[in-house]
């Protein structure tokens, strides 16, 4: 019981840290990024290379991941979203399909489809005992990590100028031009952002689960987007919370339900919630007006 | 007499729909009789007129109804494998392999209708991207039903189990038709070219004439303002609920369609990747747009299996295409030439 | 009991909060059958709101609305219309990519005959009906002079003749009552015109019941019987044109009150 809590949390903060990078993303560009769980992938594989391939010290190697996937980031944007600027969300939906699509060959082109096993880049540190429970340390270092990031946001975009430019362009981006925020630096560094949290979680995810593959990044990538839409889309702790809460309920219905069917659970989930909650757990209600 | 203009130009745009898909299969028959057709084309006749309507009925609801589905693949599914159930199943009562075609398709067709009226009544109070997140949900749910699916049948007739095959207790002369994630293994190929043909054909003819009707038009009003439309007394809810059971229905056929082309078929290929093909499908072909729709699915279906030589960097390839396709056709600059070419020919037209 | 006495549309004590603000109180009414009926007001004073109350886009907090007698408590936005209210709105909503006919068909939706097969399977009956519909839509647009810009697209007519297509969706659906919701805004002092001839002659010809919201002054003073005046969502005054002109609250609430625009 208290062993599947904590592999819930685990795995949740996990989701969690993925779906702030939605969360933010949607919040700003008010565009669903569907490329962003391949993010996660291209950071998982650079901390591999970096670690197996040149001999580095895990720390250094989550850093090189978190800046190649920030400028990947920046590049995606600049690229493939800023010409969309002023499309329909479809368009927008399916260029992101084609990011994806282009990521996930390109890894397939460079690493190949075989399989590889993620090193246990804390394997050094001792485990933590809980009673009768173990908690293993990349366990704790995920969710320190959720908690730690979910501080650095709320701080970065309630206090920093940057931090209140972001919320100022997910309000109504006309008007922040208007104040001369910089819409576009704007809505860049949030994709900045975004990906290099995609990077941490890469590593975290591939620590925890090590195997290794161009689609590794796909269903935790729908799955952290649920988790945010579950929390109430463009709400940094609406992600957190959705992101734990998905987590667990996927563990303890893997325990206790079914295997197979652990998936299912989890959308049967989101899908009550926003039947009975429309805007998600902590989504704001906005009305329309006639 | 303006209406009979307006209609003669609607009817056109049909009749050109029909003509497209006939001379399609003319073309088809005359290369096949040349032997022009090479072993990996002939296998991709079937997926294609499946993708055709399966994208025909995804633009109802994308389209035509403006609602955004990322699951369409999970009514293609339930589709797919009623139709194995209802064909294998009846393979010693009704031993005409035509009739037992359309037996599965119709009840392929009707229960991915009720899939979609199961889903559809919850999910159709909600709006634009939850919608979209809550059938991308709904399709992953039935996929993963799927794969926890054992359906055999024996001598007492149908037996169902979420559990494995033996749990569900088939006399010794049972045969299992649904094995879990394995699918179906050891379908009899019932699916023909000119099956498929007629089904697009059918599928073409209800879908133009409801969206040519008073439905269609409600349906079109909510997409453009909901509030005008309940204004002006346009039930909504109903006709959210037309286009998206009708196009649920017509995924269902198009499923059966595609699952009796093969000898097995797993539940995996009906995932969230196929729901988003389809949905590239409409959106490069024209939201909206049938004859897009059409024409997209079937060069795109093709693509890849003509990009073969380059193997490795076709899909790198169908990825970039996409992407440029994208931003060049949200271009305003490129746009705005489109459309002033777009004026200039229907002025040409009028002046003649 | 005579029906011409009887109201079309009563209200007793209609109000409604938005998050602890009042926007609308107290708001008693009576529309008879064949009237025209102007509701007026300084900018934010609730005049639309009460439009959307009647309509049901909003759900009233208190009181009640009662269309014909009946109360139209548990009813949608779309059975408040099947039972006689249509209106236009502020902001013109119409459906942009549909031609100006195809605008008007949507508006006689619920009064052409014909079931889902029969569109598919193009039954007589949706030929029958389809050929109706037709007729009855240019007739309609006729009235408005826009039967011959029938097949163009609504989103390309010019501002007044967008406000005019409204009107017709609006009789399209055969209302007892119709809601205006500034008519006149963006017009022309010649179009202004024209329009309160042909609102006075809807009014004639179809026996309806109609109240607007409007600025323009000389429209309202020129074709309401009646006028209703709102400030801060109550009732401040009521009666016929001349005496709101010269109600000493009425010249308060526009004077020195908030600014009017227009």
């Amino acid at each position: 019981m208290l062993a599947n809590l904590i592999n819930g949390i685990s795995l949740g903060s996990v989701y969690a840290i993925i779906a702030l990078g939605y969360t933010m993303v949607y919040g700003i560009a008010k565009m669903l990024n569907f490329a962003h769980g391949d993010v996660i992938m291209v950071g998982a594989y650079v901390a591999f290379c970096a670690i197996t391939g040149l001999g580095w010290p895990p720390i250094l190697a989550v850093l090189a991941s978190v800046a190649v996937c920030t400028v990947l980031g920046i590049i995606i944007e600049g690229l493939a979203y800023k010409p969309l600027r002023n499309a329909t969300s479809l368009a927008v939906l399916i260029t992101a399909i084609g990011v994806s699509y282009f990521l996930q060959n390109a890894a397939l082109l460079i690493w190949t489809s075989n399989t590889k096993v993620f090193p246990n880049i804390f394997a050094d540190l001792p485990a933590l005992q809980l009673g009768s429970t173990q908690v293993a340390p990349v366990t704790l270092i995920t969710v320190l990590a959720n908690i730690v990031i979910m501080l650095a946001l709320t701080f970065f975009t309630s206090k920093t100028k940057m931090g209140k430019a972001m919320r100022a362009v997910s309000e109504d981006k006309g008007a922040a031009t208007l104040m001369g925020i910089n819409v576009n630096r704007t809505i860049s560094m949030t994709f900045a952002i975004g990906s290099g949290l995609a990077a941490i979680a890469g590593v975290l995810l591939c620590t925890a689960y090590p195997t290794l593959m161009p689609t590794t990044g796909a269903m935790p990538g729908i799955k952290a987007f649920t988790a945010a839409v579950f929390g109430g889309i463009g709400s940094i702790p609406g992600a957190m919370l959705g992101g734990v809460l998905l987590g667990v309920i996927e563990i303890f219905g893997k325990a206790y339900i079914s295997t197979q069917l652990s998936d299912a659970i989890v959308f049967a989930v989101l899908i009550i919630v926003l039947l009975v909650k429309p805007t998600g757990l902590l989504g704001r209600k906005v009305r329309e007006k006639v | 007499m303006k209406a009979l203009k307006n209609l003669k130009k609607q009817t056109k745009i049909s009749f050109l729909n029909y003509g497209i898909v006939i001379l399609f299969f003319i073309v088809v028959q005359i290369l096949a009789n040349l032997g022009m057709l090479t072993n990996s084309l002939k296998g991709q006749l079937i997926p294609i007129l499946s993708y055709v309507i399966m994208a025909l009925a995804l633009n109802l609801v994308v389209g035509i109804s403006g609602e955004l589905s990322l699951g369409h693949a999970g009514f293609m599914s339930v589709g797919a494998f009623s139709g194995v159930v209802v064909s294998m199943s009846l393979a010693e009562n009704v031993p005409n392999p035509g009739l037992r075609l359309l037996l599965a398709i119709v009840i392929g067709a009707l229960l991915a209708g009720i899939a979609g009226v199961i889903i559809g009544i919850p999910v159709l109070r909600l709006n634009g991207d939850y919608l979209a997140i809550v059938t991308l949900a709904f399709g992953e749910i039935i996929k993963n039903v799927m794969n926890c699916l054992y359906v055999g049948v024996d001598k007492a007739g149908l037996h169902l189990s979420f559990k494995d095959a033996a749990s569900m207790g088939m006399a010794a002369d049972g045969k299992v038709l649904i094995n879990g994630p394995m699918g179906a293994t050891g379908v009899t190929k019932l699916s023909t070219f000119i099956a498929g043909t007629i089904l697009l054909l059918l599928v073409l003819v209800i879908i133009q004439n409801l969206v040519n009707s008073r439905t269609g038009l409600a349906i079109m009003a909510i997409r453009d303002n909901r509030i005008a439309a309940e204004a002006s007394g346009v039930p909504v809810t109903r006709h959210k609920l037309i286009a998206f059971v009708t196009s649920a229905a017509i995924a269902g056929a198009a499923g059966a369609l595609y699952a009796l082309n093969y000898s097995t078929i797993a539940p995996k290929k009906f995932d969230f990747n196929t729901s988003i093909l389809i949905l590239v499908f409409v959106v490069l072909g024209g939201i909206g747009n049938m004859t897009g729709s059409i024409i997209a699915a079937a060069l795109l279906t093709v693509l890849p299996e003509l990009l073969r030589k380059f193997s490795d960097y076709r899909m790198l390839i169908y990825a970039i295409v996409l992407i440029l396709v994208m931003i060049a056709s949200n271009n305003p600059k490129l746009r705005s030439i489109f459309d002033g070419l777009g004026k200039k020919a229907k002025k040409e037209e009028a002046a003649k | 009991m005579s029906k011409e006495t009887d109201a079309v549309l009563k209200t007793s004590h209609l109000g409604i909060d938005f998050g602890g603000l009042t926007a609308v109180d107290e708001f008693n009414i009576s529309i008879a059958p064949d009237e025209i009926k102007g509701l007026i007001g300084p900018n934010g004073a609730g005049k639309t709101t009460i439009f959307n109350l009647l309509t049901k886009v909003y759900q009233p907090s208190r009181g009640k609305i009662f269309l014909d007698g009946k109360d139209t408590k548990n009813m949608s936005p779309v059975q408040v219309n099947h039972a006689g209210i249509a209106r236009t709105f502020q902001n013109i909503r119409l459906f942009d990519k549909l031609s100006v006919e195809e605008n008007v068909r949507i508006g006689l939706h619920e009064h052409v005959r014909y079931g889902m097969f029969s569109g598919i399977l193009r039954l007589p009956s949706f030929w029958k009906e389809e050929k109706r519909a037709h007729e009855r839509t240019l007739e309609l647009l006729d009235i408005f002079g826009l039967a011959d810009q029938a097949d163009v697209r609504a989103d390309s007519l010019p501002y007044g003749a967008q406000r005019r297509l409204e009107i017709v969706r609006a009789l399209a659906t055969e209302p007892k009552l119709l809601l205006l919701d500034e008519p006149a805004a963006g017009m022309n002092p010649s179009e202004t015109e024209e329009l309160m001839k042909n609102i006075r002659k809807i009014r004639d010809e179809f026996k309806i019941a109609i109240m607007l919201i409007e600025h323009d002054m000389n429209l309202v003073m020129g074709i309401c019987e009646n006028i209703v005046v709102v400030n801060f969502g109550k009732i401040i005054a009521e009666g016929t044109p001349s005496r709101i002109q010269n109600d000493p609250q009425v010249i308060e609430a526009y004077l020195g009150g908030r600014k009017e625009e227009d």
